[in-house]
Order: structure tokens, then sequence, then C-alpha cells
């Protein structure tokens, strides 16, 4: 069939083969030795200069990484990973002390993205933003005067380059900085919640990061403040055959809100990479923290040579009475995406929410979804995931709603749609559900569909291309989802599609 | 210059000959119908004619504006002109109605080389079309054609041709699941285009709609050619006789 081809190869055209992020850095870089032992842990935290405290935690969950194996539950078929083949730690060889600093390559990198590093450029970035927000009449309320700007932490391989807004956030009481700074600033809010999320010991890559973690944010906000802009992290693979393994950390305490927005890209490779993370959530009493993800990691070529192995554990805890978390994200990149952001809502009247869109082409292999476990009274969770398989990729929804004895009055909405472009891509949906009480109300609903010919051709005949055709189809599909993103995500996230957004008429 | 000339058109679907050495001539500022009995080829001529993918001729030439149809790829056909009211209007969950509107609209301008309409320019079109069509505004923010009764999504292709204002207007059997009313709607939504500049092709298996949009042509398509035409008052005579007489030179 020419026309499902066209719309195979258009696909891989927004997608696969169009990868632009995929430009190498040409910097000096230190490195670790290569392979994972003792030393190399030591070797790490030696590098950060970290406490003994620190180290001690870090030689933990070594051992017990020793100990574990691989899970091989998900849908994913990929060659064994040699862990003594990879450098744990490439940091560039000029450490910045401040944004002036930053080697200029980087920060060239960082501009090819389009990631407004110099707090200057993101002063300008305000102006078009509020244009815009006027216009829509503004999506979210206003945190004052702060609204439109984004305060960026830039992890470039091991180490965080550059955090910008620092000082305005600081007078708000918000910290935002490098976690690897935050152990030597903050060492007892590190020392209280890393880890209490997600243990040390909780799966074989969590360990693995536990073990050899370098950098990421560290973000904590105090009793009743609104974090007066968007927090922003972008993660960059750079060096060949470099694991990156970052960490972050987000407490929002009592009353407090913060929207965090997370971005990721990697050179083209032949060989794959992996990229291992931990990220904890702690919302305390009615507590709101909003974790919005753009992962573009380098997918692979067209024939599933190369790209980014991505193996993160994601969790978030409602630990206070009311406290929300939602997770939305937008899944483009990877060879091999294997991520469940949960909830675990364990405050009374808590909320958990996942929204998520993950596009998978070529070769890749998606298995992604969430888990929401009901513990506290009256806990509620929404789960609307979407996805989109092209080429010959497959595309795995997996989820698990659970409610405990105690949680009585738990609800949980769940929506899985899949939509097949092609006729070699798969789709699969793997639902979980478990209540051990009986005034639990849990909704499933789920579909597959096609992107049918008919539709693309009721387009074309419109004077649409079949490029054109296609992201307005793929664009109506996601498109309860992508209403979740922060507005200077939503953007990105557009172009990402390669989709027109809605009119500006409502 | 016609604006449409087919000339001993060939097509195969599934390898099954169903149009065979089919000519029509449509000039600017007329009126075509084209009847004929179920499987005689009509919807196939329509996708044909829009480029729809396996619908390509075996032989045969089909030229719109004077240029060979074949080498222009559905959305250039689009942009050139030509419009397909489909018979079966597809749902597409999640853009808006009035966003497939300005999308369609803005896409046909670019290729034509012309300027994007201004938010007010466009929003002022759409509810003066809309407005004629008893079409609200609820209806343009619900998602193309979902949920929509059958009435409403051949308005909806009403509304689609004003807007894109094209120069040659197929109709796939628009009569078809409407009630008397929604028929006069409709009907009046195409008498407020006829123009000098535009023309029209109705296919039709019944008489009832070439009471509202009167023809000044009617051919009779049967078995994959054009038996018969004549003037209005064929469509009369067919609605009385059937289409028995011409038949028997169907194959199937």
């Amino acid at each position: 069939m020419p026309a499902v081809q066209e719309t195979v190869d258009q696909v891989r055209r927004i997608d696969v083969d169009q990868y632009k992020y995929g430009f190498e850095t040409l910097i000096e870089s230190d490195k670790a030795p290569k392979g994972l032992s003792e030393d190399t842990v030591r070797f790490i935290s030696a590098k950060k200069n970290e406490p003994d405290w620190m180290l001690a935690w870090r030689l933990d969950a070594y051992k017990r990484w020793l100990t574990m194996r691989e899970p091989k539950w998900a849908k994913v078929d990929y060659g064994p990973i040699d862990y003594q083949n990879i450098y744990y730690y490439a940091a560039p060889k000029k450490a910045p002390a401040s944004l002036d600093d930053i080697d200029p390559e980087i920060l060239r990198t960082y501009e090819k993205l389009g990631i407004p590093l110099r707090e200057r450029e993101a002063l300008l970035g305000i102006r078009k933003t509020d244009g815009q927000n006027s216009e829509d009449g503004g999506a979210e309320p206003a945190g004052g005067n702060g609204y439109g700007r984004v305060a960026v932490d830039a992890v470039f391989d091991s180490v965080s380059v550059a955090t910008t807004f620092k000082a305005e956030l600081a007078k708000a009481g918000v910290l935002f900085m490098p976690i690897s700074e935050a152990v030597h600033e903050h060492p007892d809010l590190v020392k209280k919640y890393l880890g209490s999320v997600v243990p040390v010991s909780d799966n074989f890559f969590a360990t693995l990061n536990s073990a050899v973690f370098s950098d990421g944010s560290f973000v904590y906000v105090p009793p009743g403040v609104r974090c007066p802009m968007e927090l922003s992290t972008y993660f960059r693979i750079n060096e060949r055959n470099t694991g990156q393994f970052e960490r972050t950390l987000i407490i929002a305490d009592k009353g407090s809100y913060v929207s965090y927005l997370e971005g990721c890209t990697a050179p083209v490779r032949d060989e794959n990479q992996l990229h291992a993370a931990v990220v904890e959530l702690i919302a305390l009493d009615d507590a709101e923290i909003k974790y919005s993800t753009i992962q573009n990691w380098y997918p692979g070529d067209a024939n599933g040579k190369g790209g980014i192995y991505n193996f993160v554990t994601k969790r978030g805890d409602c630990r206070g009475r009311g406290a929300k978390i939602s997770w939305t994200q937008l899944e483009t990149g990877s060879a091999i995406t294997w991520k469940y952001p949960s909830c675990i809502l364990r405050g009374d009247n808590s909320r958990g929410e996942f929204y998520s869109i993950a596009i998978s082409n070529g070769y890749q292999q998606v298995d992604s979804g969430t888990k929401m476990l009901h513990l506290g009274k009256n806990t509620t969770s929404r789960i609307i995931s979407k996805g989109i398989a092209a080429g010959h990729s497959n595309n795995t929804y997996r989820g698990l709603v659970t409610s405990h004895r105690r949680a009585t009055g738990a609800r949980n909405f769940t929506n899985c749609d899949s939509l097949l472009i092609g006729d070699q891509c798969g789709a699969h949906t793997v639902p979980y559900i478990e209540t051990k009480n009986s005034s639990t109300v849990f909704e499933h609903e789920a579909t597959t569909s096609k992107i049918s010919e008919e539709m693309l051709f009721y387009c074309r005949q419109r004077g649409l291309s079949a490029e054109e055709a296609t992201a307005l189809v793929v664009n109506g599909f996601v498109k309860d989802v992508l209403q979740q993103l922060p507005m200077e995500f939503a953007v990105e996230a557009q172009k990402l599609i390669s989709v027109s957004l809605e009119g500006s008429v409502g | 210059m016609p604006l449409l000339e087919i000339k001993n058109l060939h097509v195969k679907i599934d390898g099954k000959e169903i149009l065979k050495s089919l000519d029509l001539t449509v000039n600017a500022g007329e009126v075509h119908a084209i009847m004929g009995p179920n499987g005689s080829g009509k919807s196939t001529l329509a996708y044909v004619l829009a480029g729809k993918a396996g619908y390509e001729p075996t032989s045969g030439e089909v030229k719109f504006d004077g240029k060979n149809i074949f080498d222009m790829t559905p959305d250039e056909r689009a942009a050139a002109g030509l419009f397909l009211a489909f018979q079966y209007p597809l749902e597409i969950p999640g853009v808006a109605t009035m966003t497939f509107l300005r999308t369609a609209l803005n896409a046909q301008r670019k290729k034509r080389g012309e300027a994007e309409l201004s938010t007010p320019e466009f929003i002022k079109r759409v509810r003066e079309a809309a407005g004629k069509l008893n079409i609200d505004q609820d209806m343009l923010r619900r998602a193309v054609n979902v949920g929509f009764s059958g009435g409403e999504k051949k308005r909806n292709e009403i509304l689609q041709m004003a807007l894109l204002e094209p120069r040659l207007a197929v109709l796939d059997e628009t009569d078809s699941g409407l009630d008397i009313d929604a028929l006069k709607i409709v009907a009046d939504g195409v008498n407020r285009l006829r123009a000098l500049q535009r023309a029209f092709v109705v296919i039709t298996h019944y008489q009832r709609l070439l009471s509202y949009i009167v023809p000044d042509i009617v051919h009779v398509l049967s078995g994959g050619r054009i038996v018969k035409t004549g003037g209005k008052e064929l469509a009369l005579e067919l609605e009385a006789r059937g289409y028995a007489e011409y038949q028997e030179e169907a194959v199937e």
C-alpha cells in the first residue's frame, strides 16, 4: 500500500531520521576509568568531595547491586549490557565557577538545543511568552511577576554546568541547585529525604544509580511558598560510552507548589548508551508538585542501531494530607524506554496524576506506564496514557493501580489509548488492578486504533499534505495530554510531534 | 477550455474494471448530475477525481483546468480548487471543527502562494457560512464529525465547501441519510454557491435531491460508462421508470 508507506515515511521523517539534536560537542573531559568497581564509586565520591556518609551510602548501594539481577519482565528486547564497558563519570575539564566560566562549546550546545542558559536570554524570552499568555487568557494562575520565566539547571554528562536564577529563587526561599552541591550545603535535607521514596535496593537500575549517581537537581520549596517560576533541568549525554546516572530530589514542604520540567537529548552514536536515572518527589501536607518530562534521547537510526537505553525510576510520595503529585511526560526518544513514574498516595485525600504521550518509531521499544498506590483514605488518581506506535516499534503501557485495606474511598480513573501507524508496529496494554477494600472505585478504559488511510485521505482532500494530515490526526489523539504540559513546554512538545496546535479560537 | 475533461477513462480496482471508457466534459458555471444504479461506478469516479490511493486509472486522461490531474497529489488537486463532499464524512477525534477548517483553508492558501487568513477575518467567514447552514458555535467547537448526526455531517461538508470556495465541487450522494428539512438546508447551501466560475458534479441515486439542486445536464452512469445524457427532465424520467433499461449494459 503506497499510502501506508507514505505515512510511515513521513512519521519517520518527523522522528527517527530527523534527530536534529544528534550533534556532538568537542570538549575535553575528565573521565573515571572505564568499568564499575568499588574504586569507581570512591572515585566519583572523591570527585564530588563528598562527606563520608554519602560515600558510605553509595558503597552500600554498590554492594547490594552486586547481588541483584537485571529485570527481564518488560516487553523489551536487547542484548546484554556490559557494565564494565561504560564510563560512569565524565565531566567537562574546565570546572565552571560561574556562568561566565562555562566552556563556550557547552553554551553553544545548549544554544543549539534552544535552552536559554544565560539569564539575559531567559529574560528576553519572557516577553514573548507573556504576549502569548495574554492572548490565550493564561493557562495557569500566574505566580506574580515571575510567570513565564524558567530557571534552568543544565547537566552535561555527569555534572551540572549551570543553574540560573539562583539568587531570585533564594529570595523566595526556594533551593534549586545541583544535588552535588546540596550534599554539602543542605546535608540534613538530603540525608532525610534521599532514598526515602526510592530505597537504595528498590530495583537493579535504581540501585546502580544510587552507587554511581553523579549529578542532578535538588529542589526544596519551603512551607506555603509558591515557586515563582518554572524550574527546569536539561540533561545531555555527550561523551562516548558514557552512562548518565542523574539523581533528582524534589521536596515540596507543607502548602507549597512547584512545577518542574525536564528535557533530555544526546548525540547520534552507533553504540547504545545507558541512562539510569532516579527521581524522587516528596509532597507534604497540601503541597503540589507538577513534574513534566520531554524525553528526546537519541532513538537509534532507522535500522535500530544505536540509541539510548533509558531505564529510569521515578516515584513521588504524597506524604502529607491533601498532597498532589502530577507526572506529565512526552516520550519520543530512546532505543529502549523502561519507565514508570509512580505515586504513593500515603496522605489522606492525596491525589496522583499521570499524563503520558509515548511515541515510538523505527525499532524503538517502549515499556512505560505508572503505578498508583492508594494507601490513604479518599485518595484519588487519574491516568491518561496515549501511545503512538509507528515503523517497527513496540509500545507497551504497563500500569499498576492498588488500594490498601485502609484506603477506603480510593478512586482511580485510567484511560489508555493506542494508535498504530502502519502494519509493522505493536501496541500493548498491560494493566494490573488490585484492591483490598470494598469502597474502592477503579475505572479502566482502553482503546487501540489504527490511523486510517480514509481519515488521512479526507484531510488531504481538504488541502493538507500527508505530513500535515498525520500531524493533525496525531495531535487530535494526544490532545488531552498535551493540554497538561506547562506553557513553556507545550511549545516544544508541539514542535516535537510536528503538530500545528489548535487555533486561537476556543 | 472546459473545467473538467475526462476522456476514455478506465479504472480497475482489485483487478476488476469499474470504469470503462468514461467520457465527461464539465464547463465552468454548469451543474451536472450523475445518476445510476448501485455499483455503477459513481463513487469510484468521485474517488478517482479526488485522488484516493488505489483508485488509479489504467488508461485515459482527466484534465482539470487544462492540467493532467494524475500528476497532482490529492492536496494539490484540493488547492487547485477540486472539492469532494464525502458520502461518509470521516471523524477526526480531538481536532475541533474550527481548527480543521482553519488548517485546511490555510494549507490550501499556502499551496497557492497566498497569505494565511487573519484570525478575525477567518472567524468572520466561518460565522457567516455556518449561520446560513444552521450550524451553531457549539458544533464548531466539537471534534470534526465526532458524535455528529448524519445531517450535521453533511452540513459540515457543505460548510467546508463554502469556506474553501472550490472551482469544481463533486457531491457524492450528499442526499443519502438526510430527512427533507436537512436536504433543503444542504441544497440551499449548494445553490448559494452556484456561480459562473464554479461547476458542480452531483452524484446521486435518487431524483429527490435534483428537485432542489436543479441540474443543467443529467448523465446516466451504468456499467462503468455514461450511457445516456440529457436535460433535467431525464432525472424525472429515471425516477418514474427506474434504471432497468440501462442495466443490461452493466456487467454485474
